[in-house]
This record gives structure tokens, C-alpha cells and sequence, in this order.
């Protein structure tokens, strides 16, 4: 295997383009996404979109954040070469949500919110909400473990070149 | 940002290789072998080592206090000096006058300026408490995998060396190639593929 540093640095591109196609999924294959995760109830974008586009030797960047803040401009920057570098998300299952942000590069995880959990009030109750807690941080590693499977799976198809990209286009350019 | 906390962020890592039975013991002697120690009366800039996730101002690996159902929870604590700039010049600056009046002279050599500022920063290093960081981890020992709740730099850095120097075992960070590589399942020729990949131009 290649030296971890080189790889990280060569192969950045692949998380972007994931973070890219999620967006695309989100917005456009939503049944796509039911049959990844049985109990989800729904995945949305949610507050904060940052954005890469690397023109000859310079770098610019879009943030574009706010609770309801309209993603055309993130469009706009796609359909001109961006690629999505961090995602914020919003994941909803039965009545509860998370939030956090998935950067591109590394697929680590930050801000991430999960759903309330009982207050501890004693030093009896800190291994029954550590295991809580473990639990609910397990479901956003598995769906993006899951999302990430699918999409690399995708990414060294065929289909990626005959179809995804097309498509990818499309709502780009709609 | 602990475990606990109302938010949080985490890197993932794969742990590669496996310790010596019993594990529990192995790894509850590694950790007090490595555990934080104090250093206020020290005069070290940074100190790094393991500590209790409930008690991280006294570490206590007894028994099996880290085992938290099928995983291990501890945490890395980071205790580092910063004496301000604008202090160490203070000291200075007084010790050179005080060192000029004793020797009559009017000027000291670039060595004797040298050994004034490293005296002024360990007698200052002395009197400053180190400020300590605490890092939390999950270790998930059969399934290999390790949660670290910091995206810093810094503190990821100082988990891979004192993790690997502890138990001599290597963490790799996961990221999207090392995930394709390692820890998705795919087979031979879809690794190989991986490798391959060059970035899709989405702009026609």
C-alpha cells in the first residue's frame, strides 16, 4: 500500500466526488437512499456547504451557510468545475435527528449532534449513557460507512462514465 | 471536546495487529506503563500520556475500569506550558541589566545572552502550571476500529505516536482511500481499481 500521507493527498479527490453525488442523491434518488438505510425516515442537507474549485493555480472557495439558505449558488459553482469539500447533514430516523459535517477529504466527522439523551445525575449512570452514546455515534459511522460503499462500488463501474456522470451533469447544468 | 459532549468531532482509525492474551491485562498494564504524569514541578515544555475518561486528573487503569461493555474508553491528555512571549522578554531583559551591573561590563556575549534566556525560561517553566488538553477515545478492540474525538491535528498526531509507542500496535487513519483499501470488503481487482482512479471532470 501507498505511503499513507501520499495517499491521502493523492486520492483527496475521491471523498470530494462522494460528497458531490451525495448531494446529487439527496436531492434527486431519495429512494436510493431508503433502500441503503431501512429506518431512515430522511437525509438532508443542512446548514453548511463549502465548495472547491481549482482553476489553473488558484483555489477558490464557497461557503454557503444558514439554515435556509438557497443552494443555487452551490449549483452554480459545480456547474462551473466545484466539487463539494464539506457537507453538513441532517439524518432523521423514527423521531430522532442528527447533525454533523463530513469533510471530504478525510471523512471525518465534526459537529456532530445526536439526538437528546437522558441528563446523567449520578456516577451509577456514566457507563449506561457512554453506551448510549456509542450507539447513536454508530449509526452516522455506518450510513457514511454505507453511503461511502456504494458510492465507491459506483465510482469504479461502468457506470460511472456511461451514466453517473451524465446525470450528474444534467442537474448541474438544470 | 469529550465523548459526552452535546457535539462532537472524531477521526477513525484502523488498529492493525493484535496484543498478546490476556488483552485486558496487557492493555491496562501498557496504559500505566505510558500514563500522563505530572508536571508542574517539571520543568518539560509538553507532556503526553494515557489518563481515566472519569477521572483524568488521576489516572486509574485498576481492575477493569476502562472496559466499557465490548469497548475500551480512555482518554490522551496533553500537558503543555506556554509562558507568554511578551513575559520571557520581561525576565530577560531584567536578568541581562541585573548580569551587566555585576560585571561592570556594558555589553554580553551572544552565548551569555543565549544562557540568560533558557535560565529565564526554565525558572519561569517552573513557576507556570501546565495547561492540560483531554482527548477521549472509543477502542473497539475486535472489531480493530478506534474513534478519536478531535479532528486537530495536533492531538491526532500525538495519539499515532503514543498509541504505536504504548502498544505497538499501528493506528491508520481512515480516509476515504485507506476506507476503500481497508475496511469496505472489496475484493482484489476493486481495490486495484481504486488505486486507479483518476478525478472525473463533472464540466463538459
Amino acid at each position: 500500500m501507498l505511503d499513507v500521507s501520499v495517499s491521502y493527498n493523492r486520492y483527496k479527490f475521491i471523498g470530494h466526488e462522494f460528497l458531490t453525488w451525495l448531494w446529487f442523491i439527496i436531492e434527486n434518488d431519495r429512494d436510493k437512499l431508503r433502500n441503503l438505510e431501512k429506518d431512515l425516515i430522511s437525509l438532508d442537507i443542512g446548514n453548511r456547504i463549502v465548495l472547491e474549485n481549482r482553476l489553473n493555480d488558484t483555489l477558490e472557495t464557497i461557503t454557503i451557510k444558514g439554515d435556509d439558505a438557497g443552494l443555487e449558488e452551490g449549483l452554480l459553482s459545480l456547474k462551473k468545475g466545484a466539487v463539494v469539500t464539506e457537507l453538513n447533514l441532517s439524518y432523521k430516523e423514527a423521531n430522532q435527528e442528527w447533525r454533523f459535517t463530513v469533510k471530504g477529504e478525510s471523512l471525518s466527522i465534526a459537529n456532530l449532534k445526536t439526538p437528546d439523551t437522558k441528563p446523567i445525575e449520578s456516577q451509577e449512570e456514566v457507563e449506561g449513557a457512554l453506551i448510549e452514546k456509542v450507539f447513536l455515534y454508530n449509526k452516522v459511522v455506518q450510513l457514511i460507512d454505507n453511503l461511502f460503499f456504494q458510492f465507491i462500488k459506483l465510482r469504479i463501474s461502468n457506470e460511472w462514465n456511461k451514466q453517473v456522470i451524465q446525470r450528474l451533469r444534467d442537474w448541474m447544468g438544470s | 471536546m469529550g465523548l459526552l459532549s452535546s457535539t462532537v468531532s472524531m477521526t477513525r482509525y484502523k488498529v492493525e495487529g493484535k496484543l498478546e492474551q490476556p488483552i485486558i491485562e496487557n492493555i491496562a498494564k501498557r496504559l500505566k506503563n505510558n500514563a500522563i504524569s505530572e508536571t508542574d514541578d517539571d520543568v518539560s515544555e509538553k507532556v503526553v500520556g494515557w489518563t481515566s475518561f472519569e477521572n483524568p486528573f488521576k489516572p486509574n487503569f485498576e481492575g477493569s475500569s476502562f472496559v466499557i461493555g465490548t469497548h475500551l474508553i480512555f482518554s490522551m491528555r496533553i500537558d503543555k506550558k506556554s509562558i507568554p512571549s511578551k513575559l520571557i522578554k520581561k525576565h530577560y531583559t531584567l536578568e541581562m541589566a541585573k548580569q551587566l551591573i555585576e560585571s561592570g561590563r556594558q555589553y554580553l556575549s551572544r552565548n551569555e545572552k543565549k544562557l540568560i534566556k533558557e535560565h529565564v525560561i526554565n525558572v519561569l517553566g517552573l513557576r507556570i502550571p501546565a495547561t492540560p488538553n483531554i482527548y477521549d477515545l472509543i477502542w473497539n478492540y475486535e472489531e480493530s476500529s478506534l474513534w478519536f474525538f478531535s479532528n486537530l491535528k495536533n492531538p491526532n498526531e500525538e495519539l499515532e505516536t503514543l498509541f504505536s509507542k504504548s502498544f505497538n500496535l499501528n493506528l491508520i487513519r481512515l480516509f476515504p482511500f485507506t476506507m476503500a483499501d481497508m475496511t469496505m470488503g472489496l475484493s482484489d481487482s476493486d481495490r486495484d481499481a481504486v488505486s486507479k482512479l483518476s478525478p472525473t471532470k463533472f464540466t463538459e
